[in-house]
């Protein structure tokens, strides 16, 4: 087994210095006249599973975005740690311990499944490229370790039979899995998952969210969810915001925003 | 070969080049094929007749000189194909750094005289040919990985007509179009001294038993460094960075927020696939001698992207089988058409089945012309750019996998053999 699914909630918190792991503070974001968020602050801990709902072009992939520093936000701040993350590249955020899957699957279809995942190592592989081109020594052994960490991923995520296939010949519901496992590798401390069921059947529903849970209890990973299928957010959320038209309209554990009046006129319009 | 060849139980034998008993036995033999090549020449061994049994012609000067060349092309594409097959950029500018290293390689390794030249040994001039034009890929490439796609083919086309001009007025080291200028030969000195430690350009004997001619050595030379450059070319394929590579083609938002860093590893890309241009660049000069500023031009690259097309981009293999097709083509249909032509003038079968499509005098309509000047028709010369234009067409529409993609087939067909599937 390795480190990277060995670790706990508990001992994530023990280590820290920190006093949440991701504060985000009154973030604007525009496009030309159109504003996509409007004011949002929120904050997610460690081992914390928290949901983003909203209807269409609420903002809530543009939260996303603003995250991992592909937009950059006009006005507001987020901090990583205590640290601003604002004017990093997104790459960098990735070194920093934020991963993320894409609502649109958004793997390397030339290759197989267990590349797409070893790519998810790529910040944590220690081998320079010309160790990697001689493939001799360090580069070569640094190869064979973090196979061994995508194979841990594989059986964690039950996809040994497709290891080897390339991913566009895959299932959607195995290729959001893989997605899954990609971000996985990257042994991230948060990790953003944008609508991980969407299109699926009930059962492979059911397979994601056990999934999920498994990543926060066993593997201690805090998770921003968003997602459109209530079901989902309202059984496996410990908390939950709702967005409409880039604000903030409802935050709290999943009984009080479900009743949340503000909620319901967002999703069944006045009444 | 027999028993489960897709069973391993390590992640070495996973991850290794050759997969497999018969993959590795097969390549094996090949390599022995192409390095006993030389040796099929009557009297390669010690005196007298004695030599490796095989096709002799292939031992020919001629037949050397071209093998030499594909191996020489075929380091130049595996550079493109590590830039554009991998890293997913498309380049029209290999020519110019297959140009700066040929030139890099006349500065440094030609002695003194009219044109300038340092004159150091070949284990300078030759890495220097790769890492000058890696060093100005890297110092190009910040406005290179601005652009994508169709533009960034247009930013590197721009690249080749600045160095064809350049190189046309830089007349103290190119020697200008006029005249060109002549490249260092492939000797192996220590410095400067007179006398050299291994000359791989005259013939002599190796090892005591080993006769070779001139282009036998240059031949095993280039074979040597083409191998070296494929080992590598493959780890680079399949470690770390061959994926940063392959995830920028891809996806390169994916890529980014996976941590690849687009702008470095563009940019790496861009040098490493110099470095092989420059390489190529320089032994191509040295494997034809003189050569003016004109020869690096447009249509190098588009022959160099060809091979990458034809044999299938993002494949190894692919650019060897590729380069092998563009380099041998030419030659095969030339000796084909001699053959045709001999048959004509001597009423032989091939005349006769090919008869439709010959045209061999005045009034004789056919396509291909066997009497240029007389008869109506194309020349063998002009069949040749022909042909090789339609198969390029041939393989975009109907195997964008390329040579690769056939072999793949061909390969399923009888792995499945004699069921469908």
């Amino acid at each position: 087994m390795s480190r990277l699914l060995t670790r706990s909630t508990e001992n994530r918190r023990a280590e820290r210095d920190y006093e949440n792991l991701l504060v985000v503070d009154d973030v604007r974001l525009a496009f030309g006249g159109v504003t996509a968020i409007d004011g949002v602050s929120f904050h997610v801990d460690d081992g914390e599973l928290y949901a983003i709902i909203g209807p269409n072009g609420a903002g809530k992939t543009s939260i996303f975005n603003c995250l991992n520093q592909v937009y950059h936000p006009d006005e507001g701040d987020i901090r990583w740690k205590g640290k601003t993350v604002l004017g990093l590249k997104p790459n960098q955020t990735a070194e920093l311990g934020m991963a993320r899957t894409f609502q649109n699957i958004a793997l390397f279809p030339h290759m197989n499944v267990v590349e797409n995942i070893l790519t998810g190592r790529h910040i944590r592989m220690d081998q320079t490229w010309w160790q990697g081109a001689l493939w001799l020594g360090k580069g070569r052994r640094d190869e064979f370790e973090n196979r061994e960490v995508v194979e841990d991923i594989i059986d964690f995520l039950e996809i040994e039979r497709w290891r080897k296939q390339p991913v566009g010949m895959l299932p959607y519901g195995i290729q959001k899995r893989v997605e899954l496992g990609r971000a996985l590798a990257m042994d991230p401390d948060l990790l953003l998952l944008d609508e991980p069921v969407a299109g699926m059947n009930l059962e492979e529903t059911e397979d994601m969210a056990r999934f999920i849970l498994d990543i926060r209890d066993e593997l201690g990973i805090a998770i921003i969810l968003v997602e459109h299928d209530m079901g989902l957010v309202m059984d496996i959320a410990d908390r939950v915001m709702v967005v409409d038209f880039g604000r903030k309209i409802s935050e709290g554990v999943p009984e009080v925003v479900q009743n949340d009046p503000e909620v319901i006129k967002a999703y069944l319009g006045e009444t | 070969m027999r028993g489960r060849p897709l069973l391993v139980t390590n992640y070495a034998d996973d991850q290794a080049m050759l997969k497999s008993t018969t993959q590795t036995v097969m390549a094996g033999l090949f390599l022995l094929f192409l390095v006993c090549i030389p040796l099929f020449a009557p009297g390669a061994i010690g005196g007298g007749e004695s030599r490796i049994p095989g096709p002799t012609f292939l031992a020919g000067a001629d037949w050397l000189k071209l093998l030499s060349e594909l191996g020489i092309f075929a380091m130049a594409a595996l550079g493109l194909n590590i830039l554009s097959g991998l890293a997913g950029q498309v380049s029209l500018g290999h020519a110019f750094f297959m140009g700066l290293g040929a030139y890099t390689a006349a500065v440094l390794g030609s002695g003194p005289g009219a044109l300038w030249g340092v004159g150091l040994p070949i284990w300078v001039w030759l890495p220097m040919a790769g890492l000058i034009p890696a060093a100005v890929g890297i110092v190009i490439s910040p406005t290179a990985v601005r652009v994508r796609g169709l533009y960034l083919a247009i930013v590197t086309l721009g690249l080749v007509f600045i160095g064809e001009y350049v190189w046309r007025n830089l007349d103290f080291i190119t020697g200008g179009s006029q005249s060109g200028r002549n490249f260092p030969a492939l000797q192996v000195r220590l410095w400067r001294e007179e006398e050299a430690l291994l000359d791989l350009e005259a013939s002599g004997t190796w090892l005591g038993f080993l006769n070779l001619s001139g282009e036998g050595k240059f031949y095993l030379f280039i074979l040597a460094l083409t191998v070296l450059f494929v080992i590598v070319a493959k780890n680079i394929q399949r470690s770390r960075v061959g994926r940063a590579f392959q995830a920028i083609r891809d996806r390169d938002v994916a890529a980014e927020i996976m941590g690849v860093d687009e702008f470095r590893y563009k940019t790496l890309a861009f040098a490493i696939s110099s470095f092989y241009a420059g390489v190529a660049g320089a032994l191509l000069a040295v494997e034809v001698g003189r050569t003016i500023p004109e020869q690096w031009d447009l249509l190098l690259s588009v022959e160099i992207i060809a091979i990458v097309l034809i044999g299938g981009a993002g494949s190894i293999s692919g650019v060897l089988m590729g380069s092998a097709f563009v380099v041998l083509l030419p030659r095969l249909v030339q000796d084909f058409g001699n053959l045709l032509q001999q048959s004509a003038a001597s009423g032989g079968v091939l005349a006769t089945i090919f008869d439709p499509i010959l045209s061999t005098g005045p009034g004789d309509f056919g396509v291909v012309n066997l009497s240029p000047g007389v008869a109506p028709g194309l020349g063998i010369l002009q069949l040749n750019t022909l042909i090789y234009g339609l198969l390029i067409i041939a393989f975009l529409i109907f195997e964008p996998l390329g040579l690769y993609g056939v072999w793949v087939r061909i390969r399923n067909y009888w792995k499945g053999w004699p069921f469908t599937y």
